[in-house]
C-alpha cells in the first residue's frame, strides 16, 4: 500500500436487502493527485462505489478509509462533517438546489461548515469566475443551461477546498457541447492538482480526463489499467 | 426543467403511487375499484389519517358536552315546571288580615289561568331533628304547609323518598331541605310549641319552585302555631304572563291590591326558583360553547388542511387514476371519502367521549333540578356527529373538486412540474441574515407554500388562544371561588351555639344538654386576646322587608370596621357607616335599583332608609341579600345582633395551630372556631378546572397535530432536497434545526396573534358566564394576565409548533442520504 493513498477500499462489500452484491469484495487505492475513472455497465455497482466512499451509504463488509479517515464506521454527524471538510460531490442530475440562487448553491456548504463569512463569498466569486458563471451568480439554476448548471455544481462540490472531487456521471445529463466544457475543466482541475474519483459512460471523459481506469462488472473489478491519453487529444 | 422537482415527484410516486400496481386492480370493477382506492388512501397516510381522527374526535367531544349542558340547564327546570304543574307565584297572606274566602277570591282575578289553595301555613323556629344515633340537628325555621296530597291543581309534589303524610303527625319535608334522602323516621320537636309537637318524617317530596319546607295533612297546622299567633294562608296562582320579573311583580301587586293592606308578607316567584335551578349550569354554557367553536373551526382548519395536502401531494396519482377511466365525480368522492373514514372514527371516539365527560356535570344537574336523566339528551349525541360529518364533507369538497376537475394530463405534469417557488426574495434575504444557515433555510421554508403555513398558524393560534383563555378562566375561577367562600377575606370563623351567623349546625348533642347561648362580648374579648388575631369583625343576619322586592329578605348584618371588603366589589364602594348597604348584582336587577340608590328597609314594622354604596360579588341564598353595617337595625330589631364573628390572622399564624389553642378558650362558653380553609370545597370549581384542563390539552394537541401533518407533508415533498443537503455536508443536528426552524414562525406568529386572542375571549366569556349567574364581576377577577405571563403564553405558541415538528423533524434528520438521492 502506498503512502500517498488518499483513498482505500479493502475487500468492500455491499449488499442490499435479500438482493445480490452490489459491490463485491472491491479493493482499490487511489493516490493523492490522480484522476480515476470507474467505468462499467448500468447497474454495476459505480454509483454504490462512490456513495461509499462518499460516506452516503456504509458497505456491509470491508473498509473505507480516505485522508486517513475510516469511512465506513462514521455516524450520520461523522459523515456529514466528513462530507463536508474533505470531499466534493457532483452529480450527473446536478442537485442543485432550485430555491436558491447558484450563489446561495455554492455557498451552501461552506455556510453548513460555519466557515467565516467574507472568506467563503469570496471564494465563492472566485470559484465562479474561474467557472465562468459569474454572470449567473444571482440567478436561479432553473434559468440555467444543463452545462453551467454542472459548473455551478462543481463549483459548489469545490467550495470548501476538498482533498477529493466525487463525479457521478457527471456529463450524462448534457449535450455534446455542454458535455466537453466539463470535461475539460475536470481534466483542468486535476492537472491543477485536485484528486477526482468520476464514474462514467463517457469513454471521451475517460481518456481525456483519467489518469487510470477502473473497469467494474457485477460490482467486481475487471480490470485497472493506466489510462492511455492521447497526447494533447483533450485540449 | 429542474431534476430537483423531478425527485420530488418521483418520491410521491414510491411513497405508493406505482401505477402498475393500480392498474389491474383499478380495472376489475368500478364500486371496488373505488373502495381500493379509498382505503389504500387512508391506509398511505397514517399521521394524516390520526390527525382527522383527533381533530374531529375533539370537536365532536366539545359540540357533545356543550349541546348536553346547554339541555341540561335550560330545559330540564322547564320541563319539570311543567310536568309538576308549577305555580309562577306563590304567596304567603296574613291571616288576621284577609280571611280565606278573601284569599281564595283573588282566583279569579283576571290574567289568573289557575290556582291553588288557600293552604294553612305556619313558619316554626328553634325545632331539633333527632335522629337517633346519627345525633341531633338544630332545624333552621321550617315554613309548613297543609296540603291534602301530593297533587294539587297547581305545584304537584313529587315524592323522592318514602311516602306521603296519611295521619296528623306525620310530615313530608322538601328534598331541597336534606338533600334527596332525609332520615326516614327522624323526629322532629319543637319545643317553643304549647304541648312540645312532635312531626315524625315520613318522607320527601320535591316542589318544582320551592314552595315550602315541609307538608302535613290538612288540620295538622293548627296544633304547630305557637301560641296566639295568626293564621297564614299559602295561595299558588299561573298567570297569563308570567315571564318576567317585572311581570311577577305586576301579578303580585294586582293580587295584592285585592287584599286588605299589607295582607302579602311573603312572595316567591317561579323565576327565582329558574335561576337557581340554572345557575348550577348555566355558568358552564358560554365557556363550554367558546371551547365548542374553538374545537370546530380548528377541525375545520385542519381538515381542509389534510384532505388538500393529500391532494397536492398525489396529483400525478389523480392523473394515473383519471388515465385509467376515473370520472371526475368518482375522484371527488373518492377524496371526500378519504377525508369522512377517518373522521367517522373520530367521531365515534367524540360521542364516546362527550357522554362520559357529561355525566358527572349532569350528575350535578340532577342534585339541583331533580328530574333530570343523567344522560346527554339523545337529540345531541345525533345532531353533534351529524353535524361534524356535514363539516367534514364541506371542507373536503374544495380540495376534492379541484382533484376531480383537474384534466388527467395536467395532473400528470403538475405532479412532475416545479411549482415556482414563492417568497424566493424573503428567503434570499433570509439567507444573509447573521443566523445559522440550516435554521435560516428552515425559517424561508414557510414561504414557499404561504396558503399552507397559513392555515398551520391559524391552527396554532387556535391552540394558543385556548391554552391562554383556560389559564385565565382557572385562575378567574381561583378568585371567585376565594371571593365566594365564606368569608374570603377571613382565614377562621367562630360561631356560637344557637347563633345563625352562617349555616345551620350539625353537632352531636353534648350530654347534659346545650349549654345557653354566650354573650357576643366573651366570645369577642377571647378572639381579641388571642395572639395572632389582626382583625375580626361580626356577622349577624335578619329578615326585613324591602321596598320594591316581594318577600322576606336577608339582611346580613356586619360589626367592626374589619368587615370592609369581605365581599369583593364590583362597583363603587364599601359602606363606611350605618344606613348605608353594598348589595349583590341580582339585587339590583330584581328591584331596579342602582348603586347610589336609597331603598327602604322595614323590619319589626319600622322603615329604614338605606342607600346603596356599592355592589359587591356575592352569591349565597338567592343572591338578594342586603349587606350593611350592624348598627343600622339594632335599634329597631332585638334579633339584629351578631351570630358569629370572622378573624384575620397576623402574616405567618398558623391557622390549624390559631383555631385549636382559641377553641380551649371558646369551647367552655359555647362557641366554637374553625379553619375555613375546610370550608373551601365548592363541588363545581374542581369539575370545571378538570374540565377545562381536559379541553385545552385536546386543543393544544391539535394545534400541535395540525403542524405534525403540515411538517410531514413538509418533509415528504423536500426528501431530495434534504439529500441534497446531506450530501454537501449537512448533519442530523442540522437537519432538526432546519425543519424546527421551518415551524417557528408559524408558532411565534400562533403566540403572538393567539395570545391576545385568548385575552380577548377571556373578558368576553368569563362577563357572559357570571350574567348566567345573575352577577357582574369585579374588575380584578378579568385582570389575570401579567407581562410575565402573557410573554410565557406567547411562547406557548412556538412550543407548541416545535413539539409538532420534532417527530419529522427526527425522521428527516434519519432518512439515508443515499436512498433520498436515489429518486433520480
Ligand atoms: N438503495 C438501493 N436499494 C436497493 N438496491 C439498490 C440500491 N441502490 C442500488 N441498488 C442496486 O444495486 C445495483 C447497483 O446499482 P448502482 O450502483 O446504482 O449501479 P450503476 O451506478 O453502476 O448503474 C443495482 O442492481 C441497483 O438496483
Ligand atoms: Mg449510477
Amino acid at each position: 500500500m502506498d503512502d500517498a493513498a488518499l483513498i482505500e477500499l479493502h475487500q468492500v462489500t455491499k449488499t442490499y436487502q435479500d438482493g445480490p452484491s452490489a459491490v463485491d469484495e472491491v479493493s482499490f487505492s487511489v493516490r493523492r493527485g490522480e484522476a480515476v475513472a470507474i467505468l462499467g455497465p448500468s447497474g454495476s455497482g459505480k454509483s454504490t462505489l462512490l456513495n461509499l466512499v462518499a460516506g452516503l451509504d456504509r458497505p456491509t463488509r470491508g473498509t473505507v478509509t480516505v485522508d486517513g479517515l475510516r469511512v465506513d464506521g462514521l455516524s450520520e454527524a461523522g459523515a456529514a462533517k466528513y462530507r463536508r471538510a474533505r470531499i466534493g460531490m457532483v452529480f450527473q442530475f446536478f442537485n442543485l438546489l432550485d430555491d436558491l440562487t447558484v450563489l446561495d448553491n455554492v455557498l451552501l456548504p461552506a455556510q453548513l461548515a460555519g466557515l467565516p463569512r467574507a472568506l467563503s463569498r469570496t471564494r465563492a466569486h472566485q470559484l465562479l469566475e474561474t467557472l465562468g458563471i459569474a454572470e449567473h451568480a444571482h440567478a436561479y439554476p432553473g434559468r440555467l443551461s444543463g452545462g453551467e448548471r454542472q459548473r455551478a455544481a462543481v463549483a459548489r462540490a469545490l467550495i470548501n477546498r476538498p482533498a477529493l472531487l466525487l463525479a457521478d456521471e457527471p456529463t450524462g445529463a448534457l449535450d455534446t457541447a455542454s458535455g466537453r466544457e466539463v470535461r475539460d475543466l475536470l481534466t483542468q482541475l486535476n492537472q491543477d492538482g485536485q484528486t477526482v474519483l468520476l464514474v462514467t459512460h463517457d469513454l471521451a471523459l475517460a481518456q481525456s480526463c483519467a489518469t487510470r481506469t477502473v473497469r467494474i462488472v457485477d460490482g467486481r473489478i475487471a480490470s485497472d489499467t493506466a489510462a492511455v491519453v492521447p497526447e494533447g487529444a483533450a485540449r | 426543467m429542474s431534476r430537483g422537482r423531478r425527485g420530488s415527484a418521483g418520491a410521491a410516486v414510491r411513497a405508493g403511487d406505482v401505477p402498475g400496481r393500480e392498474a389491474p386492480r383499478a380495472r376489475r370493477g368500478r364500486g371496488g375499484a373505488l373502495g381500493r382506492v379509498v382505503r389504500a388512501g387512508v391506509a398511505r397516510r397514517k399521521v394524516q389519517t390520526l390527525v382527522m381522527v383527533l381533530s374531529t374526535m375533539m370537536a365532536v367531544t366539545a359540540t357533545v358536552l356543550a349541546g348536553a349542558l346547554l339541555t341540561a340547564s335550560r330545559a330540564p327546570f322547564e320541563h319539570a315546571f311543567a310536568q309538576q304543574n308549577g305555580a309562577h307565584l306563590a304567596l304567603q297572606i296574613d291571616g288576621s288580615k284577609a280571611s280565606a274566602a278573601q284569599v281564595a277570591a283573588t282566583a279569579h282575578l283576571p290574567g289568573v289561568i289557575a290556582s291553588g289553595g288557600p293552604y294553612p301555613q305556619v313558619t316554626i323556629d328553634h325545632g331539633t331533628g333527632d335522629a337517633g344515633q346519627f345525633g341531633t340537628m338544630d332545624l333552621p325555621p321550617l315554613t309548613v304547609v297543609e296540603r291534602p296530597g301530593p297533587g294539587g291543581p297547581l305545584d304537584d309534589l313529587a315524592l323522592t323518598s318514602g311516602r306521603w303524610a296519611t295521619a296528623p303527625g306525620e310530615i313530608v319535608l322538601s328534598s331541597d331541605f336534606f338533600g334527596p334522602q332525609p332520615t326516614l323516621g327522624m323526629k322532629l320537636s319543637f319545643p317553643d310549641l304549647s304541648g312540645g309537637a312532635v312531626l315524625t318524617v315520613v318522607g320527601a317530596a320535591k316542589s318544582v319552585t320551592g314552595t315550602a319546607d315541609g307538608w302535613v295533612v290538612p288540620g295538622q297546622i293548627a296544633a304547630l302555631r305557637p301560641g296566639a299567633a295568626a293564621p297564614a294562608y299559602q295561595m299558588l296562582y299561573r298567570f297569563a304572563a308570567a315571564g318576567t320579573d317585572a311581570q311577577v311583580n305586576a301579578d303580585r301587586a294586582a293580587v295584592a291590591a285585592r287584599l286588605p293592606g299589607a295582607a302579602v308578607t311573603g312572595a316567591l316567584s317561579w323565576l327565582t326558583a329558574k335561576l337557581n335551578a340554572e345557575r348550577g349550569n348555566a355558568p358552564f354554557v358560554p365557556f363550554i360553547v367558546a371551547f365548542g367553536v374553538l374545537g370546530l373551526v380548528m377541525a375545520v382548519i385542519i381538515i381542509g388542511n389534510v384532505v388538500s395536502g393529500a391532494v397536492g401531494a398525489s396529483l400525478r396519482r389523480i392523473g394515473v387514476l383519471k388515465a385509467l377511466g376515473f370520472t371526475p365525480a368518482q375522484v371527488v368522492r373518492a377524496y371526500i371519502a378519504q377525508a369522512l373514514i377517518p373522521s367517522a372514527f373520530g367521531i365515534g371516539f367524540g360521542v364516546l367521549f362527550g357522554n362520559l365527560l357529561a355525566v358527572p356535570l349532569l350528575r350535578k344537574t340532577d342534585l339541583v333540578i331533580g328530574t333530570a336523566s343523567l344522560s346527554v339528551a339523545a337529540w345531541v349525541d345525533i345532531a353533534a356527529p351529524v353535524g361534524v360529518v356535514a363539516l367534514v364533507a364541506l371542507t373536503a369538497f374544495a380540495p376534492a373538486l379541484r382533484a376531480g376537475r383537474l384534466r388527467a394530463v395536467d395532473a400528470i405534469a403538475i405532479g412532475r412540474s416545479p411549482t415556482a417557488g414563492r417568497g424566493r426574495t424573503v428567503r434570499r434575504l433570509l439567507g444573509r441574515a447573521p443566523l445559522p444557515r440550516a435554521f435560516s433555510l428552515g425559517l424561508g421554508a414557510p414561504f414557499a407554500r404561504p396558503g399552507r403555513a397559513l392555515a398551520v398558524a391559524a391552527a396554532v393560534v387556535f391552540g394558543a388562544t385556548a391554552v391562554t383563555f383556560a389559564l385565565g378562566l382557572v385562575s378567574s375561577f381561583q378568585q371567585i371561588q376565594v371571593g365566594l367562600s365564606r368569608d374570603g377575606a377571613s382565614q377562621v370563623s367562630v360561631d356560637f351555639a344557637g347563633g345563625r351567623g352562617g349555616k345551620s349546625v350539625m353537632h352531636v348533642a353534648p350530654v347534659g344538654g346545650a349549654p345557653a347561648a354566650p354573650d357576643p362580648a366573651t366570645v369577642a374579648a377571647a378572639i381579641a386576646a388571642q395572639p395572632g388575631t389582626r382583625s375580626y369583625y361580626g356577622v349577624g343576619s335578619t329578615q326585613a322587608a324591602v321596598s320594591g322586592l316581594s318577600g322576606a329578605t336577608t339582611v346580613r348584618l356586619l360589626q367592626g370596621s374589619a368587615a370592609a371588603y369581605s365581599s369583593p366589589i364590583i362597583s363603587g364602594s364599601w359602606f363606611t357607616g350605618p344606613d348605608q348597604a353594598v348589595v349583590p348584582t341580582r339585587f339590583l336587577q330584581a328591584t331596579g335599583a342602582s348603586v347610589g340608590s336609597t331603598i327602604t328597609l322595614t323590619d319589626n314594622g319600622v322603615k329604614v332608609p338605606v342607600r346603596i354604596v356599592g355592589e359587591v360579588f356575592y352569591l349565597r341564598e338567592g343572591g338578594t341579600d342586603v349587606i350593611t353595617d350592624l348598627r343600622t337595625l339594632s335599634a329597631v330589631d332585638p334579633s339584629a345582633h351578631v351570630g358569629n364573628y370572622e378573624v384575620k390572622l397576623k402574616p405567618g399564624t398558623d391557622p390549624a395551630q390559631y383555631v385549636r389553642s382559641l377553641n380551649k378558650v371558646l369551647h367552655p362558653v359555647g362557641a366554637d372556631a374553625q379553619d375555613n380553609a375546610l370550608d373551601r370545597h365548592d363541588s363545581t370549581l374542581p369539575i370545571l378546572d378538570g374540565l377545562i384542563a381536559i379541553l385545552t390539552a385536546m386543543l393544544a394537541t391539535v394545534a400541535g397535530l395540525a403542524v405534525l401533518n403540515a411538517a410531514v407533508l413538509e418533509t415528504r415533498e423536500r426528501v431530495h432536497d434534504l439529500g441534497v443537503y446531506k450530501s454537501v455536508g449537512m448533519t442530523p443536528r442540522q437537519t432538526i434545526t432546519l425543519v424546527l426552524g421551518s415551524v417557528v414562525l408559524i408558532g411565534l406568529i400562533g403566540g403572538a396573534v393567539g395570545v391576545p386572542a385568548g385575552v380577548a375571549v377571556h373578558r368576553y366569556v368569563l362577563p357572559v358566564m357570571a350574567h348566567a349567574a345573575a352577577t357582574n364581576v369585579p374588575q380584578s377577577y378579568l385582570a389575570v394576565y401579567g407581562h410575565t405571563e402573557m410573554v410565557l403564553l406567547g411562547l406557548g405558541g412556538p412550543a407548541i409548533a416545535i413539539l409538532g415538528a420534532l417527530l419529522p423533524a427526527s425522521w428527516a434528520a434519519r432518512t439515508r442520504t443515499a436512498t433520498a438521492l436515489r429518486t433520480e
